[in-house]
């Protein structure tokens, strides 16, 4: 299967980038291509146009601010798993980011276009939830942050204008206890149900249309999870009690 | 795009993948295509010298780059590389279709772990599929290339 026509555009800047999505009706950003381009092969994504970021410079970073990690949106997941910074400041964003595909994906996906993706199924989304860390958004308009509370807000649907570009993403430090626990049927296999903890915050994700902050002592509380040919909604609602336990234990 | 050091002009259609135009448009059918949506691992290349799928790129976003097809992993006519001796000497392929990208990714695996533990080797070529499921072969061949490279 092949892409849709499209028109390409490489942005050089984050300001031109700004400017081409003002500009361009139905434009995608293209960032590690992890998730667009499958949707594109299958033709579940027709944008009229993609906005392709990766030939800017200086958006590579991962850096220390305000006590947490910044990842910029050109940092692959790869960088971010080898990073020392976060080994050492957000350890919890380490190990999230090492259940995310495989490596070779990994090599291109980037941890902001996961965010802007906003597969309830991903890991990274719940772990910004968790921590309650949030993300910066570029347009000609100007910048702003939304915290992850606000940021996700359906199955693929963020709080993102159609032309506002995620510069990056803050994670603040982990807290001393913290884990990352998901149950998936395949190495790498986007996740049944999984359950982030941050001290004594709780992020699920699959189980709902976004990921949700739960209740340690009641996590199933409230959530009516769907069921698929993969797991019922039963069976998800055993996980999160499970997987909640499993974190929660360490 | 400089592909197994030769330079090329990118495809002047951006729907291209780059899996496609290595095998259409460069003739470097080394590259299989197997599902077109990252899963299956068949057309991993290096993209500077790390593995990358090549369905989930567009050919134009290769340009300035340095490519790494299986047939650029040697020069012609020279010895075997390391991994792909490894494949031969501990028979990790039956059908073949599939290790062209297990070849690839193995070399991005030893790059990032020259010593890689079973964990490792696992985690390695976990993003790869075989329906031949010769995988015991397959880890076998990534030890025993380990100590062909370490040679």
């Amino acid at each position: 299967m092949k892409p849709a026509p499209f028109e390409y555009h490489s942005a050089a800047t984050v300001t031109e980038a700004c400017s081409l999505l003002v500009s361009l009706e139905d434009a995608k950003v293209l960032a590690g291509g992890q998730s667009l381009v499958p949707l594109l092969n299958f033709r579940l994504a027709r944008p009229q146009h993609i906005v392709d970021i990766n030939r800017i410079a200086g958006l590579e970073g991962v850096y220390e601010r305000d006590g947490g990690v910044a990842v910029q949106a050109l940092a692959r997941q790869s960088a971010v798993e080898d990073s020392e910074i976060v080994a050492r400041v957000c350890p919890l964003l380490g190990a999230a980011v090492r259940l995310v595909a495989h490596r070779v994906i990994r090599n291109r996906g980037t941890v902001c276009g996961s965010l802007a993706h906003a597969d309830p199924a991903s890991e990274l989304p719940a772990v910004l939830l968790a921590l309650g860390g949030n993300v910066v958004a570029r347009s000609t308009r100007g910048e702003r942050v939304i915290p992850a509370e606000a940021l996700f807000q359906g199955v693929m649907e963020t709080a993102l204008a159609p032309d506002e570009l995620i510069t990056e993403a803050w994670f603040p430090a982990s807290p001393e206890r913290f884990g990352v626990v998901e149950e998936s049927r395949r190495h790498g296999d986007f996740a049944l149900a999984g359950a982030v903890r941050a001290g004594a915050r709780l992020a699920l994700f699959g189980v709902a249309a976004t990921p949700v902050l739960a209740d340690p002592k009641d996590p199933v509380l409230g959530l009516r999870p769907s069921g698929d040919l993969e797991a019922s909604s039963e069976f998800r609602l055993h996980l999160v009690r499970v997987l909640t336990a499993r974190a929660f234990a360490a | 795009m400089r592909v197994n050091g030769v330079d090329h002009p990118a495809p002047s259609d951006p729907r291209r993948l780059l899996s496609d135009h290595l095998r259409h448009d460069l003739g470097l059918t080394g590259t299989h295509v197997g599902c077109e949506h990252g899963v299956c691992g068949c057309c991993t290349v290096l993209l500077d010298g790390a593995p990358a799928r090549s369905c989930l790129m567009l050919a134009v976003q290769g340009e300035g780059h340095e490519l790494t097809t299986i047939e650029g992993l040697t020069a012609d006519g020279a010895a075997l590389h390391p991994v792909q001796q490894a494949f031969h000497e501990c028979h990790a392929l039956q059908c073949g279709f599939c290790t062209p990208g297990f070849v690839m990714s193995v070399v991005g695996l030893l790059a990032q772990h020259p010593e890689p533990t079973a964990e490792q080797i696992d985690e390695g070529i976990s993003g790869n599929l075989c329906r031949c499921t010769g995988y015991a072969s397959i880890r076998r061949a990534v030890k025993r290339a380990a100590e062909l490279s370490a040679k």
